[in-house]
């Protein structure tokens, strides 16, 4: 069977690309457009290390088929920082030492992302029940839930 | 967050013991980090495994002619393609290494021992060609019944795994093989003596499952073979040294041929010190003259690599009265997997090494069976003697009528224990770590119904090794740090904050990666703890040849003694009598007249590091139980450790919580579930329950400060410590909360709740 022929804005940027029916949104965004920030941890919607927003809502790239994309809005981790600028998350994941090894940090960040634009000021057991689909095996989350607080008090004092 | 310090040294320290940011940092948070899976060449091909249905079968015959035969197909790879190794067991670090048992896990030859055992790979040009080429593969097996449980892998009449499997260790020599690959034996003093002496004696049988490391990132590698015989290896490993030394071992090449790159790790936890893919990747490249990539998938990951040890545990206590323990005897049962080589050796020697004991026996059994082969996890085989030794020093607290963190104190071994397993302690924190604990409000705030608090100590020995870094300064002045370990929590910002120091130069200035195995001189892994400890020894070595050169660079260009040139502050100086004829030059300075004094600078810190000091902690719990449901959750967590000195605070935390939430995990929900059929029904992270965020609590973590002696900072590996106490600190606490002493992991909801209905009925 033919590929499908896909449209679809990426970080803000339109993209093209062929796929097969099977291929997910995770393989096309790795293996064909070489984004690689979001990574493949189980591939079956466990861990959180492919986790993105399509048209602003939170997915696992990896249960979602590359031909579903067509004229929708994915964003990425790769398209979080501003320029030169860090996200607040970002900035705060790196000050608070809220990644080890890594991995699971583009998806931490992208699921706190989504969180934060839809709850300015939520509690530490609402920042542990969003981030619960987001697996981490190094830090214990201490570090992560401090950060993403602080990084919502500084956003909320703009 | 408290930290009780005693400075390790007067050295100038201005970086070190400071949370900078981490020199990898912004990569991590931008996606830029490039970790095993996302390396690619031109031209590559997809390498995938064929792996066994069964838990135990003779492989009767492999024929791979229709798969080769496949359009898109490269290569096949079977037993036939690897040269059998002879069976010869070569330390390594905290584990031994056996070739023949190493060539047989990478690809099975007479027999497949596990469900997922390796039989064959492809490489073919898409996915989907090397899955069809897989299916194309006939393998006829001969099934034989499995066995998986420690204690039936152990009985007489079991399904035997390998004919030539004598159990080393007993007198006389066996003369039928069976599963128990070994028995080990620890001793001091006399246990019977011992024994008799004690009013109260506790005596309790244990039992553990295997647990997976967990990383997040699966296995995952890029080789690529070339016409002259030269290979590359890009690979998510915490030893690219020990890869190379595996592959070209197995396949039969030179060292100096193979060059291999670490990836950035995504998580390893002992998991990652060994080869599965690697070998394969190499030998289908060499075979198909193209670059080959092989990614593990995640239930690939739980079936086939790691997990640690399950156990069975006896352990019997004995003390006097007034809560001194005279005698303790533990018996210990380790899963080996399928093939031999259990952590069961540093279980026997951690069991009792936080105490101070007269009489000690610790025994111990490394037992076959049709599971994957067992890898290092985080103080391999410690965590799970001393869970069964710290639930008996809470149960002897109990009867004794004495608190738990005093009955620990006053047994506690400190600077001069002889432990068991042979040494004398230098300065220990197990005492300060207690005293800690017992000093926060945690320890004294008051509990609810159905809720309950628990205690346990633990050790790790932690080690050194073979260590390479390099360190140069560039003609501007800043200085380029290369070290051999992968660096998997923190690393290149420890190693960048000792080299600042010792050089006087800003961190900013110092920019760490981590070299290939081209680059530096062999590196033993990352593992034991020892990175940061062996690490900045090696920096320190080199900074301090790059500080006497520069002094000889100044007295020539000077025109004074050598001995009258000193460097302190980061800048060479004329002393004494010379003090006045020159100006001090900094290490920037001195960097752009190199060409005229000598050339480049730079130092090569060449170690064999010794004197890993060894690191105790203490953890506290607090556990509510829900009698409807038998969950347990863990309402707060404190935690004290010894780190000797905490080059970097925050990672050295970070090491403390993440191995408590390991260990959380381990004690609450995480277990390998095997059918009747030796099948494992649990690969997949939705089974296989991690604790995810909101299953923790904050983990309040407290460095304590014993400088190591023998390290110039006074550092410590502290990285696997913290996964020892928090099994027993929340069996403790269950206890504490329901007066049912659980001895069984993991005390997960269906386990607690049936406890709790039998104590019911019992009572009724």
């Amino acid at each position: 069977m033919a590929k499908h022929h896909v449209a679809a804005q990426v970080n803000g940027d339109e993209v093209e690309f062929l796929c097969e029916t099977e291929e997910t949104l995770l393989d096309v965004l790795r293996d064909t457009l070489n984004l690689t920030g979001s990574k493949e941890g189980c591939s079956s919607g466990d861990c959180g290390a492919c986790s993105i927003t399509l048209d602003g809502r939170l997915v696992c790239s990896c249960l979602v088929l590359g031909c579903e994309v067509g004229g929708r809005r994915i964003e990425t981790i790769e398209g979080m920082a501003r320029g030169e600028t860090l996200h607040p998350l970002q900035q705060k994941f790196l000050e608070h030492a809220a990644l080890q090894c890594g991995i699971c940090t583009p998806g931490f960040l992208v699921a706190s992302k989504a969180l934060l634009e839809r709850d300015r000021d939520p509690t530490e057991t609402e920042i542990r029940y969003w981030l619960a689909g987001n697996l981490c095996r190094c830090t214990g989350y201490d570090k992560i839930i401090k950060a993403v607080m602080d990084a919502a008090a500084k956003m909320r004092r703009g | 967050m408290a930290t009780m310090l005693t400075t390790a040294t007067d050295l100038p320290q201005t970086y070190v013991g400071t949370r900078t940011v981490r020199p990898d940092g912004v990569d991590k948070v931008t996606g830029r980090a490039r970790f095993g899976a996302d390396f690619n060449l031109p031209g590559q091909l997809v390498g995938r495994v064929l792996r066994s249905p069964h838990a135990h079968a003779r492989i009767v015959s492999i024929d791979t002619s229709k798969a080769e035969k496949l359009p898109g197909v490269k290569a096949v790879v079977t037993r036939d393609d690897f040269a059998d190794q002879p069976s010869e067991f070569i330390p390594a670090g905290e584990m031994m290494i056996n070739y023949r048992d190493m060539v047989r896990n990478i690809l099975a030859r007479e027999k497949v021992l596990y469900e997922g055992h390796a039989v064959a790979a492809v490489a073919a040009t898409s996915v989907a060609i090397a899955k069809r080429a897989l299916k194309l593969i006939e393998v006829e097996y001969e099934v034989l019944p499995p066995v998986i449980d420690v204690m039936d892998a152990m009985k007489p009449g079991a399904p035997v795994l390998h004919e030539d499997l004598f159990t080393v260790g007993v007198e006389p020599k066996p003369d039928k093989p069976s599963n128990i690959a070994k028995r080990v034996e620890i001793a001091q003093g006399d246990i019977d003596a011992g024994f008799s002496k004690a009013d109260v004696i506790v005596e309790r049988e244990f039992k553990t499952q295997p647990v997976h490391q967990g990383y997040i990132e699966p296995h995952a590698t890029l080789a690529s073979v070339s016409e002259d015989g030269s290979a590359e290896v890009w690979c998510t490993t915490q030893g690219h040294f020990i890869v190379r030394a595996h592959c070209a071992r197995l396949l039969g090449m030179d060292i100096g041929k193979v060059r291999v790159t670490a990836s950035e790790i995504g998580g390893g936890f002992g998991g990652k010190t060994v080869v599965y893919l690697e070998p394969l990747a190499v030998a289908l490249s060499k075979k198909a003259k193209r670059p080959v990539k092989m990614v593990m998938s995640r239930e690939e990951v739980f079936k086939a690599s790691g997990p640690t040890s399950g156990a069975h545990v006896k352990v019997k206590m004995g003390a006097t009265k007034g809560g001194r323990f005279v005698a303790a005897y533990a018996e210990l049962r380790y899963q080996a997997g399928a093939f031999q080589g259990s952590p069961v050796q540093p279980g026997v020697m951690c069991a009792f090494a936080p105490y101070d004991i007269d009489n000690v026996k610790v025994i111990g059994y490394d037992v076959v069976s049709n599971r994957p082969k067992v890898a290092a996890y985080r103080a391999p085989g410690a965590p799970i003697s001393e869970f069964a030794v710290e639930s008996v020093v809470d149960e002897l607290a109990k009867k004794l009528d004495i608190d738990p963190v005093e009955l620990r104190l006053q047994n506690a071994a400190r600077e001069g224990t002889k432990a068991a397993y042979g040494p004398k302690f230098g300065p220990i924190g197990l005492i300060d770590t207690l005293h800690a604990v017992r000093k926060t409000d945690h320890y004294t705030t008051p509990l609810e119904d159905w809720q309950g608090r628990g205690v346990a100590s633990g050790f790790w020995f932690n080690i050194g090794g073979e260590t390479c870094v390099s360190l140069t300064v560039n003609e501007d002045g800043t200085v380029s740090l290369m070290a051999g370990t992968p660096d998997i929590g923190g690393l290149r910002a420890s190693l960048a904050m000792v080299a600042a120091d010792e050089l006087g130069v800003p961190y900013d200035k110092v920019r760490p990666i981590i070299g290939d195995t081209g680059s530096l001189g062999f590196n033993f892994l990352t593992g034991g703890s020892r990175s940061a400890f062996s690490g900045s020894m090696a920096v320190v070595e080199a900074a301090r040849q790059i500080k006497a050169d520069l002094c000889r660079r100044a007295a020539k260009l000077w025109e004074v003694p050598v001995d009258q040139i000193e460097f302190e502050g980061g800048s060479v100086r004329p002393v004494g009598d010379a003090a006045t004829k020159a100006k001090p030059m900094s290490v920037a300075d001195m960097a752009k007249v190199a060409g005229k004094t000598g050339g480049p600078i730079g130092g090569y810190g060449r170690i064999n590091a010794q004197g890993a000091g060894p690191s105790f902690g203490t953890h506290l719990v607090d556990v509510a139980v829900d009698p409807e449901t038998g969950r347990v959750t863990v309402l707060r967590y404190t935690m004290a450790q010894d780190a000797g000195r905490a080059v970097h605070p925050s990672y050295v935390e970070g090491q403390y919580q993440g191995g408590a939430a390991q260990g959380i995990g381990w004690a609450l929900n995480e277990e390998y579930i095997y059918g009747p059929d030796g099948k494992l029904q649990n690969a997949g992270f939705l089974d296989y329950r991690m604790p995810v965020a909101s299953d923790v609590p904050m983990i309040d973590a407290i460095i304590v400060e014993v400088p190591n002696p023998r390290h110039p900072y006074g550092v410590r590996g502290v990285g696997e410590t913290p996964i020892v106490p928090p099994m027993a600190a929340i069996a403790n606490a269950i206890e504490n909360a329901t007066g049912i002493r659980f001895t069984d992991l993991p005390m997960s909801p269906p386990k607690v709740l049936k406890a709790l209905k039998e104590r019911c009925r019992n009572k009724v």
